[in-house]
């Protein structure tokens, strides 16, 4: 009797999971997305500019796989010259990417994303802002819902198997944020026996763990705005992540947090568009050059987190020779 | 398929599903019990008891959970500074005191939200013992108490088995939204093997979803078995 409840139950998630597995890779293919099991699917639903880039890294077979093809290709850019762009943003990082709560948006990534709009000739009334949380912005590019991403995009070598990335345009480094008379904290290894605070599924709590402090105590939260109320309530000690996403909290409420200053890895924030959309990459690396040249890229920083004391570092090699 | 994930140490998947394991266990009992008390308190004689239960079922019921469980922990502890846990001396004893805080006060929020369900549940069972019942018992000179805990309750329980196995289900699934606090548990889990197995998507999708049904499936056709046998044949 019992064995038989068994193989009913083990007979019923077998048949859940390959429903679930098939429907899976059904959406895979039709959206030619390169997700698991369904390469082989996806890789003949895409169109022959893909597939020839699908295969190499990022930047040099790339490059060879958009010489045969035309400026056509890049549907950022026909967007663009249609006059309408849709930019994938963060709603929810003061300083960097906000949605106030008049409906209008502030901070450097936005910066950024309206001046390369402007570069591409859109109107900045014209920007279609949308919301793209960390877990879904591959998704989003490779369906088309957005044609570009600003928003904290660190390039990684798994990313950029999914996704071109133009720049970087900005070096972060991963940081601490504490209450303002905090002392006792100086950095990562300072941290055993604390409460740490990051969001859930973030790597960078995780990391000061692993490699600086293996006695710490994590707490995970959906948000790092609740974080930033626990550090200042002083019922966590310290909030990881980003040391120019901690200085837009730090620049948001003066005079209650400190920022440690003690960086102690390399973020290289990225505009993520299609993969494969080479042309529309060096369209927005040349306005991003422009945003620096100009001194707009400077002045967006210190308008934006500034006020927190962080210093503004100079900006990254790619965009100034 | 990649599968290869399930044999990485930094993603202790059983270990997580006992974290949900655990949460549900320990809110089953207290929303039982606090589930048992409203519904009581909702036939009781006392008016302020009937409207307290009436008002406290309808609001909590219609909160989403995701917010009474951020509630308890950005509320009641960050703010009002309820400590549910010691913090004990040394680094170990940082990490224990967070991680029984959150479990403690998940439980509470999962024991708040869900005690309002059984009371409903119960309720309607109470419903099911006819009014001859409680009116022979108290003209035996059976009190109020009495009268719900000898005579209606153990009656009315007998009817919602099964009404209390679907609350029960949908409180084991309801944990994973403990993620939003705790960080011991599967839906936690599944957003760090998300962030760094972002190409196995569908497969990590596969495996959670599988574990619940193993969890859910067997509680159901248990329950369901239960409720068959003890139900009074009226």
């Amino acid at each position: 009797m019992k064995l038989r409840q068994l193989g009913i139950t083990v007979a019923l998630a077998a048949v859940a999971a390959l429903t679930l597995g098939a429907c899976g890779s059904d959406k895979a293919a039709d959206t030619s997305t390169p997700a698991a099991g369904s390469e082989t699917s996806a890789a003949a639903d895409t169109s022959a500019a893909d597939t020839s880039a699908a295969g190499g890294d990022s930047s040099a077979a790339d490059t060879s796989a958009a010489g045969g093809g035309d400026a056509a290709a890049s549907q950022l850019l026909t967007n663009a010259k249609a006059g309408k762009l849709t930019i994938g943003v963060k709603f929810d990082q003061p300083g960097l990417g906000q949605k106030n709560p008049d409906g209008s948006f502030s901070g450097f990534d936005i910066d950024v994303a309206r001046y390369v709009a402007k570069e591409l000739g859109v109107d900045e009334a014209k920007i279609n802002f949308v919301e793209t949380k960390s877990a879904e912005r591959e998704d989003k590019i490779a369906k088309g819902e957005v044609d570009y991403i600003v928003g904290t995009y660190s390039i990684t070598d798994t990313r950029k198997e999914k996704v071109n990335f133009a720049g970087p345009y900005f070096l972060a480094h991963q940081d601490l944020l504490v209450k303002a008379d905090n002392t006792d904290i100086t950095g990562p290894e300072t941290l055993n026996g604390k409460i740490l605070c990051s969001v859930t599924g973030s790597t960078s709590a995780q990391k000061v763990k692993d490699q600086f402090a293996t006695e710490v105590a994590l707490q995970e939260f959906g948000t790092y705005s609740e974080c930033a109320a626990q550090v200042k309530a002083g019922v966590v000690d310290a909030l990881t992540t980003d040391d120019v996403i901690l200085a837009g909290y730090a620049a948001q409420d003066p005079g209650v947090f400190r920022l440690v200053g003690k960086g102690f890895s390399d973020e290289n924030y990225g505009i993520g568009l299609k993969k494969g959309d080479t042309t529309g990459e060096d369209a927005i690396n040349t306005a991003l050059k422009k945003m620096v040249s100009d001194g707009s890229w400077k002045a967006s920083l210190e308008k934006n987190v500034g006020p927190s004391g962080y210093t503004i570092p100079d900006p990254p090699e790619n965009l100034t020779s | 398929m990649d599968f290869s994930f399930l044999s990485n140490p930094d993603y202790p998947i059983l270990k997580a599903f006992w974290g949900n394991i655990q949460l549900t266990f320990w809110s089953a009992i207290g929303a039982l019990i606090l589930g048992t008390v409203l519904a009581g308190m909702r036939v009781s004689p006392v008016p302020l008891m009937r409207g307290f239960s009436t008002v406290y079922v309808n609001i909590v019921r219609n909160t989403p959970l995701t917010l009474i469980i951020i509630m308890m922990s950005q509320v009641l502890y960050t703010q009002l500074g309820l400590k549910l846990a010691s913090r004990g001396a040394g680094a170990q004893g940082a990490i224990d005191f967070l991680y029984n805080q959150n479990f403690r006060l998940a439980v509470l929020g999962f024991i708040l939200y869900t005690s309002t369900f059984v009371s409903e549940a119960i309720r309607s069972g109470i419903n099911t013992v006819p009014a001859g019942q409680a009116e022979a018992a108290r003209a035996i000179g059976m009190k109020f108490t009495q009268v719900l805990g000898i005579v209606v309750l153990p009656q009315a329980f007998r009817a919602v088995i099964a009404p209390l196995a679907s609350v029960l289900i949908a409180l084991i699934k309801n944990t994973t939204v403990a993620a939003a606090i705790f960080s011991a548990e599967i839906a936690g889990l599944m957003a760090t093997m998300m962030e760094n197995e972002a190409d196995k998507f569908v497969a990590i999708f596969i495996i959670i979803a599988a574990g619940f049904i193993i969890l859910t499936l067997p509680v159901g056709i248990l329950l369901g078995r239960v409720a068959q046998k003890v139900a009074v044949k009226r």
